[in-house]
């Protein structure tokens, strides 16, 4: 067995510690939270994982250098298959999860195979493209409810052995999904796979050249994507109560993108980090005034300028670095020091 | 079909076409040359119709309230470009993004806080008020104004771009940017005149749209992904190409508004047509520039050497 070359790891990434301690802080913040009385805090944490995960969804692709300015149409479609059939009153919830990632795969290799023709700029005009047509599509529909949205009678039901209506039963539902996601991601793109897709986004014709079918690549990568994010919108919709054409406003899909830099691009743990200081900056800023999104709106630019793609969880391996550093600098000036001791006894 | 109606809808179409024009040509300037995803273009065209209402209800002059609406929003286009644009033509197009999507966060806050949350309007004077008749049909004057000063505006546009010095520097660095800065062209200066330009015709448009629908918050953000289209449609960069597809388009999405359900109706039974007509209309427009970026993604007509390295991916 060979260990990893060092130039093979996909991205630079912070101690696993860290990692571990954020996953069990989120398995153990339900627990916080009921002992605490915040019931309130777990609808932001329950909202926040469920945007996490269309976002680590969002992330698989723009991590291969696809940006789409259209995910929020597979929110809505996601939404739209609990909100479509407990309209009919078929409140299976494995049947609406079935539609919802159906759905969204299908939609997602109708439009993705259109979408990959193109690159760059275009792709994200395309993608939004996409995007607009489902969103006026939906807002004609008036059997579901047009431009008003549709409340739903009752959450997905899954036989009673799952009750969505218990919120700790619905976060964990979501935090399952998202920690099964990005393990299949973490697998996903060390496979050859995920080399593949890496390597299209670096130099598309050698990938080409080495013999490699980049745009079916591409394209399942692009369906997976889109099917995970139809999860997320599912679990939006129960979550939410509540579906509507505006989920899947192009404002929608920009704040997703948001978020995906906010945590960092291409870093696994990435929408998590973001998910959670998007929506936890909306709370505090919009709870100290009415103009917070001008605050927002700058916060997120000078983001942009002056960190880059790597956002928190770059700043987070910078700050981790520093101190390893430090330490190392302490250490030997510690051993140094000993050094001389022992040569002028 | 009542043929007074039509001419009445191929009116309100040439309306839209020239309203999408003045914005759809700055856009794909500051495309074409700057290579610059500009969501925020939105914010230039609502900026143009709070100033302008506000000028007008200070002043009470028209022509005064237009002239300081467009002098701000350019020297606010100048000094946008100058503070964060011009830090992101280097870097790549999620960047650009996310970042005008966050100028069109702050541009609509801050015009809630100026303006406060309600909408303004710009009141007409009495002389454009009121409607011409010409035979069975009736034209609102102001209506008549809008599509003149779009065809104005088009015509002065044309004139700058194909026979001004700083139009002949437009389209040769819409056709080749590297090599208009190798041959000394300060091109600092010829990006912000371009995007200030361009934010001075949004505006403009924001000014003229207003007494119509009034200023609002947001007014631009749906109107902006049209203008997208518009330049995806013409070409990016090119200016002619942006007036042809504005015009198409603005005739598709009115005739396609008003007509699609009787065409439907003669397929599909009254209530499919119904339900389908609306939803078709609207997405009649993405189609078109979905069915433009997979057959022809250089556009319907771009300036000639411009992107050619664009072409279809085999697959």
């Amino acid at each position: 067995m060979f260990d990893k070359p060092p130039s093979l790891r996909l991205r630079p990434s912070l101690s696993g510690g860290v990692y571990l301690s954020l996953v069990v802080a989120l398995l153990l913040a339900p627990i916080a939270i009921a002992l605490s009385g915040q019931a309130f805090y777990l609808d932001l944490l329950t909202r926040a994982i469920i945007l996490a995960l269309a976002v680590a969804s969002l992330n698989l692709i723009v991590g291969g250098g696809l940006v789409s300015l259209g995910h929020a149409a597979y929110l809505g479609i996601g939404a739209y298959s609990v909100a479509i059939p407990t309209h009919y009153e078929i409140h299976h919830g494995m049947l609406h999860l079935l539609f919802a990632v159906g759905g969204s795969a299908v939609f997602a290799l109708l439009t993705g195979a259109i979408c990959l023709r193109t690159k760059g700029l275009y792709f994200i005009l395309i993608t939004l493209a996409f995007s607009q047509m489902l969103y006026f599509t939906v807002v004609s529909l008036d059997e579901y409810g047009a431009d008003d949205g549709m409340v739903l009678a009752q959450r997905s039901q899954f036989n009673g052995w799952l009750d969505l209506n218990n919120a700790a039963t619905l976060y964990y539902f979501a935090l399952c999904a998202l920690l099964l996601f990005l393990l299949v991601m973490h697998q996903l793109l060390r496979a050859p796979f995920g080399r593949v897709i890496f390597g299209s986004k670096h130099n598309e014709q050698r990938m080409r050249a080495l013999g490699f079918a980049t745009y079916r690549y591409q394209l399942l990568c692009y369906v997976i994507s889109g099917a995970v994010c139809g999860v997320a919108g599912f679990l939006l919709g129960n979550f939410t109560d509540f579906v509507s054409a505006e989920m899947m406003d192009w404002s929608d899909s920009a704040d997703l993108l948001f978020m995906l830099i906010i945590g960092g691009v291409g870093a696994l743990f990435g929408p998590i980090i973001g998910a959670l200081a998007f929506l936890l900056l909306q709370e505090v800023l919009s709870g100290f005034t009415v103009y917070w999104q001008l605050i927002f709106g700058g916060l997120l630019i000078a983001l942009v300028l002056l960190v880059g793609k790597d956002g928190l969880h770059g700043m987070l391996i910078g700050a981790q670095r520093k101190m390893q550093s430090g330490k190392m600098q302490s250490g030997k000036m510690q051993n140094s020091k000993a050094q001389n001791s022992a040569a002028q006894p | 079909m009542d043929g007074w109606l039509l001419l009445a809808q191929l009116f309100n179409g040439l309306q839209l076409g020239l309203l999408l024009f003045l914005l759809a040509a700055g856009l794909s300037l500051i495309f074409g040359i700057m290579d610059f995803i500009h969501l925020s273009h939105a914010s230039f065209y609502m900026l143009g119709a709070f100033v302008g209402a506000g000028m007008m209800a200070l002043s009470g002059s028209l022509i005064v309230a237009l002239v300081v609406a467009v002098i701000v929003v350019f020297l606010v286009g100048v000094l946008v470009e100058w503070l964060i644009v011009r830090r992101l033509y280097q870097r790549d197009h999620l960047d650009h993004v996310l970042v005008s999507y966050g100028l069109i966060l702050v541009f609509d806050t801050g015009a809630h806080m100026l303006w406060g949350s309600g909408g303004n309007v710009i009141p007409l004077p009495a002389a454009l008020n009121g409607q011409f008749e010409v035979g069975g049909l009736l034209i609102p004057r102001y209506r008549l104004l809008i599509i003149l000063c779009g065809l104005m505006v088009a015509v002065g546009l044309y004139f700058l771009v194909t026979r001004s010095r700083l139009g002949m520097l437009i389209r040769a660095g819409a056709s080749n940017r590297t090599m208009v800065s190798a041959l000394g062209v300060n091109i600092d200066a010829l990006y912000r005149i371009v995007f200030a330009i361009g934010a001075m015709m949004a505006g403009f448009a924001g000014f003229l749209i207003a007494p119509i629908t009034e200023a609002s918050i947001g007014m631009g953000n749906e109107i902006i992904i049209i203008a997208f289209v518009v330049v995806i449609v013409g070409g990016i960069g090119s200016v002619q190409g942006a007036f042809y597809a504005a015009l198409l388009i603005g005739f598709m999405d009115t005739l396609g508004r008003a007509y699609l359900d009787d065409l439907l109706r003669l397929f599909l039974s009254t209530q499919a047509a119904e339900t389908a007509a609306p939803a078709l209309s609207a997405m009649l427009v993405y189609v078109l520039m979905a069915g433009v970026l997979v057959c022809k993604p250089q556009g319907l007509l771009a300036p000639t050497g411009f992107h050619k390295k664009i072409k279809l991916r085999d697959v």
